[in-house]
């Protein structure tokens, strides 16, 4: 028999593997649910799994009885909204500036300190002064997202600016770029397909800092919901939120990468 | 007067000298192979011809005057490696410098321009055998097309100067010498000027006009910085024999010994 450490599951087994804990899971959890339930059919802790389907009937297909639309969507739609403008404005600013610090080294000089004293502000800690300033509206809650991944894009991006060899950015030179050229022919492609990376990396930050917007000061979305429905320990509510903003998740970050392997085959075919 | 002029060149790093009392001048269509231990400065001098290293004494020459100091179209290099860009194809990599010229902002053109260019991209990379592989990006070519590649992207700008440090270095001796019967057949086509290192003694003295050998001639053991090299023969190609060969061989592996120490 081979060692354990160079033993590859097959394609049936690797499925099999990865299902295998989130049975064990279910299971548990099911067994448990019934256990408390069998003391207290009040119990609101861990719920049934037709207390679930209830909860998911009455908040995604069936509009709500105060304001007659259909709840989970609404609440989606904020949350997304709220979550694609700060990610864009965020990778928009991550770019520019990124690339500018990461290829001009006069830029680099005047803005990076700026940006790395920037990248240690907690931002939840200014999330008040967010708020007196933006008031309680959407701008507050984007600018919560736009300032707790920008620094960490600017500077991921610069970094992948400066990771561009020397022998390419001497090669455009003889082949008679300006610096103009360099940057929009060079250094900004090259860098496309890493800032969907960084953008990717940088999603779990941002739906953090909007779900903590959202619970402090909103009148819809996924975080404001969740904590809306806490008061009732509605964990029938609360869990399928959470199942869901997690799927949401996963499906963001599954879309952008298939697009960049599909729009920068060079990128992941070098790697 | 020559087109190149080397006037007591020094290189030094601090404490290390790199290069000293160069002296030699270098007429509009000569190919010059340099030749050397590792360590020994030929790519520095190469550098300071492009103009990413500047002298620290002495003078470096282009048509009486010095030599820029930033890389410019009059001077074309292929390094050993990542010279060509890995996010454009290989006909996009060899269309590249005409599109840089004809747009200074957007640095793309459209139309019938780019066709025009695309014809003259296909015709050169079909004179260095990459007919078949057009539209394939870098990555998917091995290390000799890859070169060959580079050679294509950097000869469509007419330089004046081409530059090539160990172009080959990592290719099979057998592809290698295709590549020097490529880049000799190339030379006579277009007129430039070449120098070309190689690590490879035997292969300098039957490649183009000149053979340069960087060594250094006086070697301390203990402080090998505190003496740089120089060019200690300077030869026609063609016209040497196997006893120059078999000396300069050893001068320069002792050197090597002492530098790779
Ligand atoms: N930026 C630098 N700072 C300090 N020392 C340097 C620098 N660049 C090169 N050197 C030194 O200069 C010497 C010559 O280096 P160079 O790269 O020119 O050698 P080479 O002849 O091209 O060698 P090889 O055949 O291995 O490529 C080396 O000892 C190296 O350590
Ligand atoms: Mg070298």
């Amino acid at each position: 028999m081979k060692k354990l450490i160079n033993r590859q599951a097959g394609p049936v087994g690797r499925w099999a593997l990865g299902l295998l804990p989130f049975v064990i899971l279910a299971v548990l959890y099911l067994v448990a649910s019934d256990a408390r339930l069998d003391a207290n059919p009040n119990d609101k802790l861990l719920p049934s799994l037709s207390s679930f389907s209830d909860a998911i009937e009455r908040m995604a297909f069936e509009p709500s009885k105060r304001s007659g639309e259909y709840t989970l969507l609404v609440d989606t739609l904020a949350s997304l909204q709220r979550l694609g403008i700060g990610v864009a404005i965020s990778a928009l600013i991550g770019l520019v500036v990124g690339i500018a610090t990461g290829s001009l080294p006069l830029f680099r000089a005047g803005i990076s300190p700026l940006v790395t004293g920037m990248s240690l502000v907690p931002p939840l800690a200014i999330l008040p002064i967010l708020f007196i300033i933006f008031g309680l509206g959407e701008l507050a809650k984007v600018m919560l997202i736009i300032i707790g991944i920008t620094p960490f894009l600017i500077r991921d991006l610069q970094q992948r600016a400066e990771e561009i060899p020397t022998e390419q950015i001497i090669k455009m030179q003889t082949l008679g770029a300006n610096t103009w050229q360099i940057i929009t022919r060079l250094v900004w492609p090259q860098i496309m397909p890493r800032l969907l990376s960084s953008v990717r990396l940088s999603l779990g930050s941002a739906w953090l800092f909007l779900i903590a917007a959202e619970a402090i000061a909103a009148t819809e979305g996924l975080g404001y919901r969740i904590f809306l429905v806490r008061r009732y320990l509605a964990m029938d509510v609360i869990l399928p939120y959470v199942a869901w903003i997690t799927f949401l998740a996963f499906a963001i970050d599954f879309a952008l990468k298939r697009y960049s392997q599909w729009r920068y085959p060079w990128f992941h075919g070098a790697q | 007067m020559a087109a190149i002029e080397i006037k007591n060149l020094w290189k030094e790093y601090g404490q290390d000298v790199v290069l000293e009392r160069l002296n030699a001048s270098v007429e509009e269509g000569e190919f010059v192979t340099v030749v050397g231990a590792s360590g020994c400065g030929k790519t520095t001098f190469l550098k300071m011809m492009l103009g990413t290293e500047s002298p620290t004494r002495g003078q470096l020459l282009l048509d009486g005057k010095p030599i820029p100091d930033e890389p410019d179209e009059t001077r074309g290099i292929v390094f050993q490696r990542y010279s060509v860009l890995p996010h454009l194809t290989a006909v996009e990599n060899v269309m590249l410098a005409g599109e840089l010229e004809s747009s200074r902002w957007l640095g793309r053109v459209f139309g019938g321009k780019r066709r025009a260019l695309r014809e003259q991209a296909e015709e050169m990379l079909a004179s260095v055998g990459l007919d078949h592989a057009l539209g394939k990006y870098p990555h998917e070519l091995s290390g000799g097309m890859q070169q060959r590649l580079a050679l294509a992207q950097a000869l469509i700008k007419k330089p004046r100067i081409l530059l090539l440090d160990e172009p080959f270095g990592a290719l099979d001796p057998g592809i290698r010498r295709d590549m020097h019967e490529l880049v000799l057949d190339l030379w006579r086509k277009q007129d430039l000027t070449v120098f070309m290192i190689t690590h490879d003694l035997a292969e300098g003295f039957f490649l183009g006009t000149r053979m340069w050998v960087f060594d250094k001639e006086r070697l301390d053991p203990q402080t090998p910085g505190s003496y740089g090299a120089r060019i200690t023969y300077d030869l026609p190609v063609g016209n040497s024999d196997k006893g120059t060969l078999q000396s300069i061989t050893q001068s320069v592996d002792s050197t090597a010994r002492v530098l790779g120490a």
